[in-house]
């Protein structure tokens, strides 16, 4: 048998040509499968761990993805408010370990905005349970100090001390600006690859404070409040937009949710991060499930190049086979060498899809964490990669049986005849 | 020209020469009910031997050379080889008894385009452990008796071992063919039109070298060509048409005279 897979690779080497293409092909096929399977699986665990260590999450009364993508993915608009009274009610739960009160709706170019108190720098934890760290400064401290996510220091260029005027609403352009109090940068956080790395971080009374000559969304003409004034009033927040709960106990946690759900002052909601994460998954996940069939069409496509080649090649190689024959080689040495020359090429097809894979992650691995925030981890094979070219070995040797056994049939009835 | 220190020699015990091959009322067609391609009543072939045999295309000459070489297997009668009854046993059998007893060089296109000249050379010994250990008894190894087989048939660089077969011309690639069918000193050698893609010159030559090959490990040379004109320079010689009686033209014109 060794003779004939011997000769099975040096046949191949023979044509490099043509298998030397149809191993591109399906390395290709391979690079694309194995891509877009790496990129799923980082790109859902980069998305699972936008937060996390969270037992719950309340906003007003809406749909547990719409709640979840306001106040953590920073998408779309709160349908309402939460009363800083209610807020306050509930955060003082016996069973509460800790709250963080966030409150959006203003912007700065495109970057949103969101009012919070200083505990969370302490509490919030993204990916594995990690704290927010910083890369510069510390957190606000002052009514008007800002701490940026790294993506907003990076991309608008804004280093510690620089004046941040934000405007009211949340889109890139706004007419409508507090440009009468200006922020100051005080913090710049480490990147996380998640939303936080595009927030603006103020506090609470921050958000008071440039709101409190405006009614309904816009200025009160003549009753300004210059900066300096504002810092003497009452800034306690009259809402707030959503807050992150952490439990003493997980044991509380549906308990307080019923509570919360069943709250008579307002109508409100509470969701588990984790269950909406995965909700939200789902509805995403459409996409990455096409995007995955497309790849197993094209490795299909790719063996059946292979079995094109491997079939077209075998009326020329009949007499090699008669020779084969006449030198005392079975026919199940013949058909030995035709699935020989499939898995050889499946096998180098995938060693160097894999090579390709790897480079391909290499070079594009800066690229999307500047671009996407996003990192691309590079590791070793998961199971279910081992799996998936597992199967395309399979599928190369189940399709070298095609060619394998017409040979197989030809070198029975030529024997040592030789056809040309 | 059997020397007695043949080891490949079969002689009885009175000193007669046995046999080697054998057909008993041997018909072969492709499936039942179809008219035989070849219908032999009785054909011996004796140890040593050099025999040519005269086949025009038609003849069933290519059925004759798988049923000698254990390839086929006629629905009646017997093909006998070195004793061994060719109908008796599997397949993989035949496959394996042809690996170790026989060589065989076709009409041309006899190498493997792949491999190089000492690669075609040793590849029997890759299927058969007899060839194999044959060549190391002669002269130590497949390589070395492929030098000397090469070299022998007037193919002698060192570095031409190296050379893809491409390169040959005809005449060369059906000496490295030749070596081929030698290597391991294989009982019988089976010639299927080997000179017809010759000139006469080279043609003449190419016997000459063949013969003293076959001589000297002892080897059957059953030689097969439509060119009667080479008859002269064979022990015996036989017309196919006059032995296959299921043969066109010609019928039951019995076994001619050796």
């Amino acid at each position: 048998m060794t003779a004939i897979l011997t000769l099975a690779l040096k046949s191949l080497f023979n044509r490099k040509a043509t298998a030397g293409l149809t191993v591109v092909s399906i390395a290709l096929a391979v690079t694309l499968l194995l891509g877009v399977e790496r990129i799923r699986t980082e790109a859902q665990n980069s998305f699972t761990s936008t937060i996390s260590g969270t037992d719950l999450i309340i906003g007003a009364r809406s749909g547990p993805v719409q709640l979840l993508l306001y106040s953590v993915f920073r998408i779309g608009n709160a349908s309402n408010n939460i009363s800083w009274a209610s807020y306050r009610e509930l955060a003082a739960l016996e069973s509460i370990d800790w709250t963080i009160p966030i409150s959006l709706g203003d912007s700065h170019r495109g970057y949103r905005v969101m009012g919070t108190t200083a505990d969370y720098f302490d509490h919030f934890r993204y990916g594995t349970k990690q704290q927010l760290e910083f890369q510069n400064g510390k957190p606000f401290a002052d009514l008007y100090d800002a701490v940026l996510g790294a993506e907003v220091a990076r991309e608008l260029g804004y280093s510690m001390g620089d004046p941040i005027v934000i405007a009211h609403g949340a889109g890139s352009v706004s007419f409508v600006e507090h440009d009468d109090k200006p922020f100051v940068v005080a913090g710049v956080l480490k990147p996380t690859g998640t939303p936080v790395d595009r927030t603006i971080h103020v506090s609470l009374e921050g958000i008071e404070a440039i709101h409190i000559d405006w009614q309904e969304g816009i200025p009160v003409q003549g009753r300004t409040v210059s900066a300096e004034q504002a810092r003497k009033m009452d800034l306690t927040p009259k809402q707030i937009t959503a807050f992150l709960v952490k439990l003493k106990s997980p044991m509380a946690i549906f308990g307080v949710q019923r509570m919360v759900n069943n709250y008579r002052e307002e109508p409100l909601t509470a969701i588990l991060p984790g269950v909406a994460l995965q909700q939200l998954w789902e509805i995403t996940g459409v996409a990455e499930k096409a995007l995955m069939a497309v790849s197993t069409f094209v490795v299909v496509v790719g063996m059946l190049g292979m079995l094109t080649a491997l079939l077209t090649s075998l009326n020329e190689r009949r007499r090699e086979m008669a020779i084969l024959r006449s030198i005392g080689a079975r026919p199940l040495h013949v058909f030995v060498l035709i699935i020989g020359e499939a898995m050889g090429i499946t096998l180098l097809g995938i060693i160097l899809g894999v090579i390709m894979l790897y480079g391909l992650l290499v070079a594009v691995q800066p690229v999307v964490l500047s671009m996407f925030g996003f990192y691309l981890a590079i590791g070793g094979s998961s199971a279910y990669e081992t799996l998936l070219m597992g199967a395309i070995f399979l599928a190369g040797t189940l399709i070298g049986i095609v060619p394998g056994w017409r040979i197989y049939r030809y070198s029975l009835a030529d024997g040592m005849t030789v056809r040309i | 020209m059997i020397g007695a220190e043949n080891p490949a020699q079969r002689e009885s015990a009175t000193g007669l020469v046995l046999p080697i091959i054998q057909l008993d009322s041997t018909t072969f067609s492709w499936a039942a009910g179809l008219e035989p391609l070849l219908d032999i009543e009785s054909l011996e072939i004796l140890t040593g031997e050099k025999l040519f045999i005269e086949g025009p295309s038609g003849s069933g000459k290519s059925t004759l050379l798988n049923l000698l070489a254990g390839v086929l297997v006629p629905q009646h009668g017997e093909v006998r080889i070195l004793d061994r009854g060719m109908t008796t046993i599997s397949s993989a059998d035949r496959d394996r008894f042809r690996a170790d007893h026989i060589g065989v060089i076709f009409q041309m296109f006899n190498l493997i385009p792949y491999l190089s000249i000492a690669e075609n050379v040793t590849l029997p010994c890759r299927f058969s452990n007899r060839k194999l250990k044959n060549t190391m008894e002669r002269s130590g190894g497949p390589l070395q008796e492929a030098t000397r087989l090469l070299s022998a048939l007037n193919l002698a660089h060192p570095e031409m071992l190296r050379r893809p077969v491409t390169d040959l011309s005809v005449g060369q690639q059906q000496r490295v063919a030749a070596a081929r069918a030698l290597i391991g000193a294989p009982d019988i050698v089976i010639a299927d039109e080997p000179t017809s893609s010759l000139d006469a010159a080279h043609r003449e030559a190419f016997i000459k070298l063949l013969f003293q090959e076959c001589e000297q490990a002892g080897t059957t040379l059953v030689f097969v060509s439509h060119d009667g004109s080479l008859a002269r320079f064979f022990d015996r010689s036989l017309a196919l048409q006059t032995i296959n009686r299921a043969s066109k033209p010609l019928e039951n014109m019995g076994v001619s005279a050796p």
